[in-house]
């Protein structure tokens, strides 16, 4: 009854007379700061925040790890096509030193090709050590000799174009490009990767059905908020926000505690990496997984998988107040 | 304004608990609906705010035909209606100035614009000195009173009260009459379920008997 109604009220007010105006003011200025709807007491809070920090945490260290395999992959990549190998094979009747030299010279001449070298006997040996031994003498093998090219990784040289001319001059040559490793590389990088997204897209699924298994528990909790309020005419998305409202909070919280373990567990492992820096395992480490230290594009990782999370659980408690929505009415 | 015609309603399998109610309901007009305990009063008053749907038969209330109001219509339609509950359903955590002013706020408006209102009302229904008790701590008939100015905060054309003197003594269920008698003047129209017959006799009004599930009028 607002005030214009009780002023146009003709009769008696029923229940003592009105009271000073001073009155209204003094009561005015008494009220608290409004009770949200519904109270934060009644969500689950603290166990879906846990809840929702470990799945960040696990998700961010998959969006990382996929990173770190396809930088690793690329970087692979990027080595391997930036050289070709001819191979020279020993043959009855031909000067294999000659032939060689021959490719080589014959490489150099194509367009696209920065420089390429025979390798020495001394790199040879290097080479062929650990299944020969040291101190073999080549000329006494039927092992092939190596050209080691340089392409060009802007303009690469034409691959046919390239056989041709080399086998034109040095018939016992041959010429491998690398695709094999390239493909397998390039396989192993996809396959590494997908599965890295399938295991981000379970953890996002799971912390999504934690929040709605969450979501349905506060709202069959709070059952006498809710139907008080469809009472007194709320209408589906003003309760909706009520409750996402503390399920949106819940996610940024999480996030937020995921994400920071997340950096703090990179954080101790790019500093674990470093004492290993100059050894032997050290080396292997890096070679395989690249350096773990948290760059710009392990944090962009971090934020963008804390967005998601928050978003994901704002969207999911809503679409789960909906449907409840639905059912109870 | 309100409209049953052959009503009928029965929860689940179970038997009918209304059975072909028919009866309208003028703007501006003051009923009371009774009858013995079990004979279907809430049932009926459910049926009101469209709490329920009815089994058979047409309800139409404010020109909407009950059967086909979308789920997005509904919180607009029971806007303009105030319920008092006989169980008050007062939010716990809540003081008595937020559950009465809890319709206003569903509604979006900001409390800078009620707040003066909300406190005149409560002064009005003599809760000044309760405005920041939560409800556990108010006895019955403040809950009442409490209830019924959530109920008529929010200015409804139809104001349903459940038993509103189910829980008080007769002088303050006197009182409680005589609210309801200044909001009929107002232009409220008002339904009070009640099997208190000494409150019916103190207002002349008509009277809505439900009796086994049947429905009689007596004007």
């Amino acid at each position: 009854m607002p005030r214009s109604a009780v002023k146009r009220m003709r009769v008696r007010r029923p229940v003592p007379s009105g009271p000073p105006k001073g009155r209204s003011e003094a009561l005015e200025a008494s009220l608290r700061p409004t009770a949200p709807i519904v109270p934060s007491l009644n969500i689950p809070g603290r166990a879906l925040v846990m809840v929702v920090a470990i799945m960040t945490f696990l998700a961010c260290l998959t969006g990382v790890a996929v990173l770190a395999i396809r930088g690793a992959a690329d970087s692979w990549q990027a080595d391997i096509s930036r050289e070709l190998t001819i191979q020279v094979m020993p043959a009855e009747g031909a000067d294999i030193a000659r032939e060689t030299e021959a490719a080589a010279a014959a490489a150099r001449e194509v367009a696209g090709v920065r420089a390429a070298r025979v390798m020495t006997d001394a790199e040879m040996q290097a080479l062929l050590a650990p299944w020969l031994g040291t101190g073999t003498d080549l000329g006494d093998l039927p092992v092939p000799r190596l050209v080691v090219v340089e392409v060009d990784p802007a303009a690469p040289p034409d691959i046919g174009r390239l056989r041709d001319v080399i086998l034109a001059r040095a018939p016992h040559a041959s010429l491998d490009d690398h695709q094999v490793w390239q493909s397998r590389l390039q396989i192993m990088a996809r396959t590494l990767t997908g599965a890295g997204l399938a295991v981000l897209a379970l953890v996002l699924a799971a912390t999504a059905m934690s929040v709605v298994f969450a979501t349905r528990g506060a709202m069959a909790g709070n059952r006498d908020v809710v139907e008080v309020l469809h009472l007194v005419g709320a209408k589906e998305n003003f309760i909706a926000r009520q409750f996402t409202h503390h399920f949106f909070m819940i996610g940024v919280k999480g996030g937020l505690a995921g994400g920071a373990a997340t950096i703090i567990f990179l954080a101790l492992a790019a500093w674990g990496a470093s004492q290993f820096v100059a050894t032997p395992a050290g080396d292997q480490i890096v070679a395989l997984f690249g350096n773990l230290s948290v760059g710009p594009g392990a944090y962009g990782a971090v934020v963008a998988t804390l967005v998601v999370i928050a978003l994901l659980t704002g969207l999911t408690s809503r679409w789960a107040v909906y449907r409840f929505l639905e059912v109870f009415d | 304004m309100i409209r049953f015609e052959n009503v009928g309603l029965r929860y689940g399998m179970g038997p009918e608990v209304l059975r072909d109610i028919s009866f309208n309901i003028e703007r501006g007009s003051f009923h009371f609906l009774t009858g013995p305990s079990g004979a279907g009063k809430t049932s009926l008053m459910r049926l009101l705010f469209l709490a329920l749907r009815p089994t058979r038969g047409l309800i139409n209330v404010f020109g909407h035909d009950a059967a086909t109001l979308s789920r997005a219509t509904l919180p607009t339609i029971r806007r303009r209606i105030g319920v008092v509950f006989q169980d008050f359903r007062l939010l716990d955590h809540f003081t008595t100035f937020e559950n009465v002013s809890l319709p206003l706020r569903v509604m979006g408006k900001p409390e800078d614009s009620y707040r003066r209102d909300v406190i005149e009302l409560l002064q009005w229904v003599g809760l000044e000195d309760r405005i920041h008790a939560a409800p556990s701590i108010l006895s019955g008939g403040e809950k009442q009173r409490a209830a019924i100015a959530r109920a008529v905060i929010g200015q409804p054309e139809l104001l349903l009260a459940d038993e509103p003197t189910g829980n008080v003594d007769p002088t303050l269920a006197r009182r409680l009459l005589r609210l309801f008698m200044e909001l009929h003047r107002l232009g409220t129209t008002v339904i009070i379920a009640t099997h208190d017959i000494a409150l019916m006799d103190q207002y002349d009004a008509r009277r809505l008997v439900l009796n086994d599930g049947r429905l009689h009028i007596y004007d």
